[in-house]
């Protein structure tokens, strides 16, 4: 924390100070909206899913500016990729987070929550209704968080680290822990979308006394070892493969899975009201 | 309502003065990061009238994406500000008599701005007032009552796509495409084949 912050001499000092501020403020800021528990939330806004969704499509704006400001090579390019890379996945991310919706006919997180609730417990989430699009969305959110196998933006091999290159003590510091937020984030949306935010497997008698809190932090942390996992055990995408991962196979299943889920709620008549 | 002032007159303030600095600032990405700035405020303002859905698809449209499309273009092009400079006297009569006949023009617009009558009566608050949520009330306003307006947007939207793709795409011969499901289809038996080498005896491939 109170080490010297280095400036490169070529780089553009204003922007180059506020990529990291940029960054951290963003991932930050999404957990207004995230309700943890019953009536746990800061802001329970009635389009909540549109407000982490604009607000992770904002995160590209720390790394781009971050790798322009440093004014040197390897920066620039880690940008560069980050930008192209993390603008396709969004658009196979709000494919995926449209067919959620359709089944829970609301943009606010904590009704979508509530409309998970079932007697078939935990396969009547959506995780199970919707397994193609969980896993895509699983998938798309580690090219948007930037991880492996996707970390092309700061793949050390090539590109030393990236937009992260000229950065020292605290700016270094705030870009790892806007990254690390924002993949807890990343982890608890998926949990509210998918896996049922708070709520227990089964509501019967044991799976009733813990708290929902703890039902919620359970799953977002075997989220977020689901995604370390993906770390330790897939190598990283070359880069063109990367893109046509997103474009021509996500995209169009994603696309696919809209058409078909809105079909079956149209022609079972179970549309939400 | 009082925080809703404050926040309106620093919205706006911080809006107008971005939108100065984008065409005033020296450095183009400065300018585009600026641009973003105001597209940010300007999802505020929408935020204080109660159009929150407008608010959150300005962010996601304009900042998430067409932005980041004009930063990416901007930073890539090499700007020679000296040569900026030297033209700058040389297009400054023309550029000059164009940008006052605007003013004039502008200036005479808003001098005989007339609002008519019937308007104010169909002026409609953003938040309809039987409890339905801002989302909803556009949904229904564009799927029922301007549905084929709203497709025939769409169909403008597809023909500009296909029109940009088409004017970009160029088939090149002789360039190596990779077949994905070739390779995987790939095996050992048509990928290796097993030559016999004899002593002393070369073999061509």
């Amino acid at each position: 924390m109170f080490k010297e912050v280095v400036i490169p001499a070529g780089a553009n000092k204003g922007v180059f100070l506020l990529a990291p501020l940029v960054t951290t403020t963003l991932a930050l800021s999404a957990w207004a909206v995230m309700p943890v528990a019953e009536g746990w939330v800061i802001a329970d806004i009635n389009v909540g899913v549109l407000y982490i969704f604009a607000i992770s499509s904002l995160g590209v704006y720390g790394i781009i500016m971050g790798g322009w400001a440093s004014n040197s090579k390897y920066p620039f390019l880690g940008a560069l990729r980050s930008a192209a890379q993390m603008v396709s996945y969004e658009v196979s991310i709000g494919f995926v987070i449209i067919t959620v919706l359709l089944f829970a006919g609301t943009l606010n997180l904590s009704e979508i929550v509530a409309a998970q609730r079932s007697e078939w417990g935990m396969f009547g989430w959506y995780w199970s209704l919707l397994f193609p699009s969980f896993v895509i969305f699983f998938i798309s959110t580690l090219a948007e968080t930037n991880r492996p196998p996707f970390d092309l933006p700061e793949a050390e091999s090539e590109l030393v680290a990236g937009y992260m290159v000229e950065y020292s003590s605290t700016p270094y510091l705030m870009f790892m822990l806007g990254e690390y937020v924002s993949i807890v984030m990343m982890c608890a949306f998926m949990t509210v979308l998918f896996l049922g935010g708070w709520l227990p497997p089964f509501e019967v008698a044991p799976f009733t006394w813990v708290p929902g809190v703890v039902w919620f932090l359970g799953k977002v942390v075997f989220l977020f070892f689901m995604i370390a996992m993906v770390k330790a055990f897939v190598p990283r995408y070359r880069y063109d493969q990367l893109m046509r991962l997103g474009w021509k196979v996500f995209l169009p299943i994603s696309l696919f899975l809209v058409v078909a889920v809105s079909a079956y709620l149209v022609f079972t008549d179970s549309l939400p009201a | 309502m009082a925080i809703a002032t404050v926040f309106f007159y620093l919205f706006a303030a911080t809006m107008i003065g971005s939108a100065l600095m984008v065409i005033a600032s020296r450095n183009p990405v400065h300018s585009v990061l600026f641009l973003i700035l105001t597209f940010v405020n300007a999802a505020g303002l929408f935020i204080i009238v109660g159009a929150e859905f407008l608010a959150l698809i300005l962010i996601i449209v304009y900042v998430g994406a067409v932005a980041v499309l004009f930063l990416f273009v901007v930073m890539m092009l090499d700007v020679d500000f000296a040569e900026l400079r030297e033209g700058f006297l040389e297009y400054l009569p023309v550029g000059g008599l164009v940008g006052f006949i605007l003013l004039i023009e502008l200036l005479m617009v808003i001098g005989a701005w007339v609002v008519a009558p019937e308007a104010t009566s169909i002026v409609a608050k953003p938040i309809p007032a039987d409890g339905v949520t801002n989302t909803e009330a556009l949904g229904r306003l564009l799927y029922t009552d301007y549905i084929y307006y709203f497709q025939a947007a769409g169909m403008v939207l597809l023909v500009a796509m296909i029109g940009a793709i088409v004017l970009t795409l160029h088939h090149r011969p002789n360039v190596k495409r990779q077949d994905i499901s070739a390779q995987v289809a790939r095996d050992p038996f048509e990928a290796v084949t097993l030559k016999d080498v004899k002593p002393g005896q070369g073999i061509s491939l």
